[in-house]
């Protein structure tokens, strides 16, 4: 009988639950380096929170919350140059708004705003995907454009466990493979796809070990541990940018709320299982721990990075909130280049609607 | 200027683009060495090189959904699907990803791609092969849907949907590829999408058709012209953008419509069109409209094929009931 331990895969980890880890690989950190990734996370875990409350008074659409995954985003993103692409699922505004979109743009997303898909033209995000996995073909394409241009850009691909049961994903791996484009497959292993756990979503022992049947190597890395991530992405990044190729890389985590808005996550996991990873695994606690040790945390500075991310929260939103939303007679013009004399007509009924005049 | 047919009119379509504009590249299964299953891109790999054209791994989804990336990092790629039965496989990528990433991004983002693909019954293929799928990608906004009917149409509109900036579905009747030469310029020339060809112009009925059943109907307008129907042939050209003035001036010449389409009734494309009329000329018909088209049932085995597609017998049936109103 097959055995999956002719496939081993040890998890890389260079921070452990209570902030330990080998001093002499934690050096080659910076204190510089450890603030900024810090606060990035920190700020990240405020913005959810704020959004979540936001949802529960109406004040935003249904959000997917991700808590618990701010090392995972955090730590792979701050590994790649603004001109690399990044590919996100809808769980992924953490690695968005460190990669350069501004804060304003995802409140315009998730209120709904006409122009809310729209990232800026300066930065290379795509917009976010709904679709599950279907991304991951999309960065192997944009990935395979730049290896055909001779640019140096990385395309990298965020999805879930549950992605990796979806045609596409298979799809996207083989092909990255085959032209060994410079294309990163980043999945955060949350454990569950809405309520379903992931050793019901595949018999794999790991997720990185699918790698192995495409011709690519495969990581597995302690999602909850940023430096952990950091230093595999960065890997990673660094080899697809010399032409190495593909990689995939799981990163083993957690979402510590539900699915989006619309799930209650107490039906399909027990509140131990949560409250464990919330204690003893949190990717903040163990970075905070490292920074204390190190002298460079205190109550004052953490209170003082809360303020400053809750008063950019508020600016950002009342931005949002201040900005023309948009209205129906917009969304006909981003169909077409140019729109049919049907879809025309269409659009100028919209417009004298919205003028509340008489349509003939 | 020499007489070709419509594989050959694709393909040099195909090669005059790649030659004018080097983001212009090709995909698909077979495509390379082979030079596609009907010989579409005979010769490319040879001319371009395997950086221009790629035999990619046997996945629908995994050509289209590629063709998005390549498309929004700089290149104009003509993606095939062998058959056009085979783009279920590829649903999401053409119908959610590729058509929409325009207003999914708020026109950040475009898509100019082009898929290819041969569709269209009476050449005995197996199951899967023949089924005129065009009605729905026509519910699918954001995309664009061309169907040529012969050699000169293709050349030029293939042409026009390379330089397109959205994505366009490209249906090519495969009855049609070798049935008939016609006169072709050496020279590249854009047909704008969107604008319909009227075949023969009559007074007594309009027949609107479009891709494999176009050169049947037109035959057959000439054989109705000696038993003295003279019958008006619209050749749509286009799905999407449709050509909705052609068909309106025509209607309220003749007050009498026929639509003949090989895609099953219920819910094709003819159903459309007969809404249309019926919104913007119904007080000038004489007469309900009649469709011809393939019967509600998934296309059949080849012994039966030749009674299920739209035939000259259904056609001229049709024609005779329209006029006796």
């Amino acid at each position: 009988m097959f055995d999956q331990n002719q496939l081993p895969f040890d998890m890389v980890q260079l921070l452990d639950e209570n902030g330990n880890g080998d001093e002499e690989a934690l050096q080659q950190f910076s204190d510089e380096f450890l603030v900024t990734l810090y606060k990035w996370m920190r700020k990240a875990r405020v913005i959810d929170e704020r959004l979540l409350k936001m949802q529960r008074q109406g004040r935003i659409g249904t959000y997917a919350p991700f808590s618990g995954q701010e090392a995972a985003q955090i730590g792979s993103v701050l590994a790649l140059e603004k001109e690399d692409w990044i590919f996100p699922s809808y769980r992924e505004i953490a690695a968005c708004l460190a990669h350069g979109l501004p804060l304003t743009q995802i409140f315009h997303y998730v209120r709904g705003h006409v122009l809310g898909g729209r990232t800026p033209e300066h930065l290379n995000i795509f917009p976010i995907q709904i679709i599950i996995g279907a991304q991951t073909l999309h960065a192997t394409g944009c990935a395979w454009a730049a290896k055909l241009k001779g640019e140096k850009q990385v395309s990298v691909c965020y999805f879930g466990d549950g992605a990796t049961s979806e045609g596409d994903f298979h799809e996207a791996m083989n092909f990255a493979s085959v032209y060994q484009v410079p294309v990163i497959f980043f999945c955060q292993n949350n454990q569950y796809a809405i309520s379903v756990p992931v050793h019901k979503q595949t018999a794999s022992w790991t997720i990185a070990q699918k790698a192995i049947a495409y011709g690519m190597k495969g990581v597995l890395v302690d999602g909850n541990d940023a430096l952990a991530v950091y230093k595999t992405m960065k890997e990673a990044v660094d080899s697809a940018r010399n032409g190495e190729g593909p990689m995939l890389i799981e990163a083993l985590t957690y979402r510590l709320g539900p699915h989006t808005t619309s799930d209650d996550p107490t039906k399909y996991r027990s509140a131990e299982e949560a409250e464990q990873w919330r204690r003893k695994k949190d990717p903040l606690h163990r970075l905070r721990v490292l920074l204390e040790k190190r002298g460079l945390w205190t109550e004052e500075k953490e209170e003082a990075w809360v303020a400053q991310a809750n008063d950019e929260i508020t600016a950002a939103y009342e931005e949002a909130v201040a900005a023309e939303t948009g209205s129906i007679v917009d969304v006909f013009d981003y169909v077409y280049g140019k729109p049919s004399k049907l879809l025309q007509e269409q659009q100028q009924e919209a417009a004298r609607r919205k003028q509340g005049k008489e349509v003939k | 200027m020499a007489e070709k047919t419509m594989i050959q009119a694709i393909n040099e379509a195909m090669r005059q683009e790649m030659e004018r504009d080097e983001r212009v590249i090709v995909l698909g299964e077979d495509v390379g060495k082979n030079g596609g299953v009907f010989r579409a891109t005979d010769g490319l790999l040879e001319q371009f090189g395997d950086r221009r054209v790629f035999d990619t791994p046997l996945a629908e989804s995994g050509i289209i959904g590629t063709s998005i990336g390549l498309a929004v990092n700089g290149f104009r790629p003509i993606a095939e699907i062998q058959f056009l039965g085979f783009v279920y496989q590829a649903m999401d990528q053409l119908a959610a990803q590729a058509a929409r990433l325009r207003f999914r991004s708020a026109g950040r983002f475009t898509c100019p791609l082009v898929v290819r693909s041969p569709y269209g019954g009476g050449v005995r293929t197996p199951e899967l092969h023949s089924d005129a799928l065009e009605a729905l990608f026509t519910h699918s906004p954001g995309l664009k849907i061309v169907m040529p009917s012969n050699a000169y149409d293709a050349k030029g509109l293939l042409i026009s949907a390379i330089r397109d900036e959205d994505p366009v579905l490209f249906l090519e009747p495969m009855k049609l590829y070798r049935a008939l030469r016609m006169e072709v310029p050496d020279e590249p020339y854009e047909i704008p999408l969107g604008k319909a060809r009227v075949v023969k112009e009559g007074e007594d009925v309009t027949i609107i058709s479009w891709g494999a059943a176009v050169p049947l109907v037109a035959k057959l307008a000439v054989e109705m012209k000696s038993k003295g129907i003279d019958a008006e042939v619209i050749d749509l050209r286009c799905l999407q953008p449709l050509d909705i003035d052609t068909i309106v001036e025509s209607v309220e010449k003749t007050g009498r419509v026929m639509i003949v389409h090989e895609a099953v009734k219920t819910n094709g494309f003819g159903a459309e069109i007969a809404a249309l009329i019926s919104e913007r000329a119904l007080f000038t018909l004489s007469a309900p409209i009649v469709r011809v088209t393939g019967y509600d049932t998934p296309y059949p085995v080849p012994s039966v094929e030749d009674d299920w597609l739209p035939n000259a017998a259904r056609i001229f049936e049709g024609v005779q009931m329209l006029m006796r109103y």
